[in-house]
């Protein structure tokens, strides 16, 4: 039984980072209809950022919020100066620009940082937090990070004007024009904000995975998978998708595939949606008048 | 002095020209409406001054060029649209897509007071104020429409439609709200209509559009009376 609480809460603090990262892939989705595959290269090359700032002795905590600033400005950048010329291609043309931005990505990060595979600092203590002894110190903090990260986010597009416009923006371009939205910087901030989320995932699962430039592949695997099941175009879904994939991949790793054929869950789930129900849980199902 | 100048404005979809060089200006604080057929080119006139499509030509909004602008843009110049099919946002809540009309405002407390000057004018969307603007029928979305732009405080409205999908009652309620909008805040107006008669008795200018060009202009009262227009227009 303690096993299995065990298997389930680190789950769950998996499941956080891969909730961030299906977040990202989702604002992104429901903004543009696309799936951005160079998200979790992006959010890699941001925790090396991360790694540098740590490793010249910039305190954890201040090194994550440069990290993250850094990241808001790559996605903007990214989406300016790659993204937008691309906009009204064709979707395969958009496609083969995101592989190529996250071969990219992953080369780049090989020539500075080298292939090696580096530890990556937590910024939590070694002593069990409030005595729980189920789950990792690490594992723990990464699930208050991810929920208060979350959070920030619901607040923001529910609360705040610039969060409704960008909602807008992604469901209405039109009217969103003709209320006077910028449309198109709407469409940045929201790469920037993925970005963001994306590298708090990648310095939370950095930790655990330890760095590499392929550090991401199987997290962003995941992330699909969550995002997936959630619904594509939900993101409190995606944030659903994310903890279930995660507490999935563990329970089913330790008592039913074993831990070698982990990644094949994911797999398995997305053929699974996919097949069944390609909506997701919460998905909308999209009619179109013909 | 002509709040806003149109000359020559030619618009195409992709190779297909629909305008063909057309001249009209609207008067300042002036309720001014475009008739035409189906296909006329009335729809393409707003969304040409909206930047909405490709055009060529000369559009003058209170003494400066705004063609080549971006919509966005013209928008902030103060020139709101009740744009052709509604363009609700449907996934969000009628006061979400109230409080979007203000975007560009920044001048809040004034936004809440107008929002509530919405409500009063409009108790449906009261009542229906955290509701997904989609779940909303056809009505109470252009009445959402015509709040939504108004939102703005514009200087100059453009309607595509108002009347569209609405019962004959509540047409004149809208039709008696523009009209006092009009009046009171000196919002100067450019209308479409399909239903001419409606749109004369609103307007105190009429322009007559036939594929793409400007046939006849003048005062509603004279565009009234013109034999050609009763006839295909008005029906009698």
């Amino acid at each position: 039984m303690e096993g299995f609480l065990h298997q389930v809460l680190a789950g769950l603090a998996t499941g956080g980072i891969y909730a961030s990262l299906a977040l990202a892939l989702v604002m992104i989705y429901q903004a543009t209809h696309l799936v951005n595959f160079a998200q979790g290269e992006m959010a890699m090359f941001c925790t090396y950022i991360a790694w540098s700032l740590t490793n010249a002795g910039v305190p954890y905590w201040i090194a994550f919020l440069l990290t993250v600033v850094f990241a808001f400005i790559l996605g903007v950048v990214i989406e300016r100066v790659i993204i937008r010329p691309v906009e009204n291609a064709p979707v395969l043309s958009v496609v083969v620009v995101f592989i190529g931005l996250l071969v990219i990505l992953n080369s780049v990060a090989g020539w500075i940082y080298t292939y090696t595979i580096k530890t990556f600092p937590s910024p939590f203590p070694e002593q069990p937090i409030l005595g729980i002894r189920y789950v990792s110190p690490h594992e723990f903090g990464a699930i208050g990070v991810t929920l208060v990260v979350l959070a920030l986010l619901y607040a923001f597009f529910r609360f705040t004007p610039l969060g409704l416009a960008m909602r807008a923006a992604a469901q209405n371009p039109d009217s969103s024009r003709l209320v006077g939205i910028r449309v198109g910087w709407m469409l940045a901030l929201g790469w920037g904000l993925a970005a963001a989320v994306g590298s708090v995932a990648g310095m939370m699962v950095a930790p655990i995975v330890f760095l590499d430039p392929n550090m991401m592949s199987g997290i962003l695997l995941y992330a699909f998978a969550a995002a997936l099941v959630g619904g594509v175009d939900n993101p409190a879904g995606a944030v659903f998708g994310g903890f279930l994939v995660g507490v999935l991949e563990n329970v089913v790793g330790a008592y039913v595939v074993g831990p070698d054929l982990k990644l094949s869950v994911a797999l398995v789930l997305i053929i699974a949606v996919l097949v069944i129900k390609p909506t997701g849980f919460f998905g909308r199902v999209h009619v179109t008048r013909v | 002095m002509a709040l806003l100048e149109v000359s020559g404005l030619h618009a195409s979809y992709g190779l297909t020209r629909v305008l063909h060089g057309i001249d009209f200006s609207l008067d300042q604080g002036a309720i001014t409406t475009l008739l035409g057929a189906n296909g006329a080119g009335k729809t393409t006139t707003l969304r040409a001054l909206c930047a909405m499509v490709k055009t060529e030509g000369r559009i003058t909004f209170d003494g400066a060029r705004i063609d080549g602008r971006a919509t966005e843009d013209i928008v902030r110049l103060g020139i709101g649209h009740v744009p052709d099919g509604r363009g609700t946002f449907v996934h969000l809540t009628t006061e979400e897509n109230l409080r979007l009309g203000a975007y560009v405002r920044k001048d809040k407390s004034a936004v809440e007071a107008d929002l509530e000057r919405m409500y009063g004018y409009f108790p449906r969307l009261k009542e229906r104020r955290g509701q997904q603007a989609g779940t909303l029928s056809g009505g109470e979305q252009q009445m959402l429409a015509v709040s939504r732009a108004l939102m703005l405080r514009p200087r100059l409205l453009l309607l595509d439609e108002p009347s569209f999908g609405l019962a004959p009652l509540i047409v004149r309620e809208l039709f008696g709200i523009l009209r006092t909008v009009n009046e009171r805040e000196k919002v100067s107006m450019l209308v479409v209509e399909q239903n001419a008669s409606m749109a004369l008795d609103l307007a105190d200018h009429a322009y007559l559009i036939e594929t793409g060009r400007v046939v006849l202009s003048g005062t509603s009262q004279k565009i009234k009376s013109d034999d050609a227009v009763r006839r295909s227009y008005l029906g009698y």
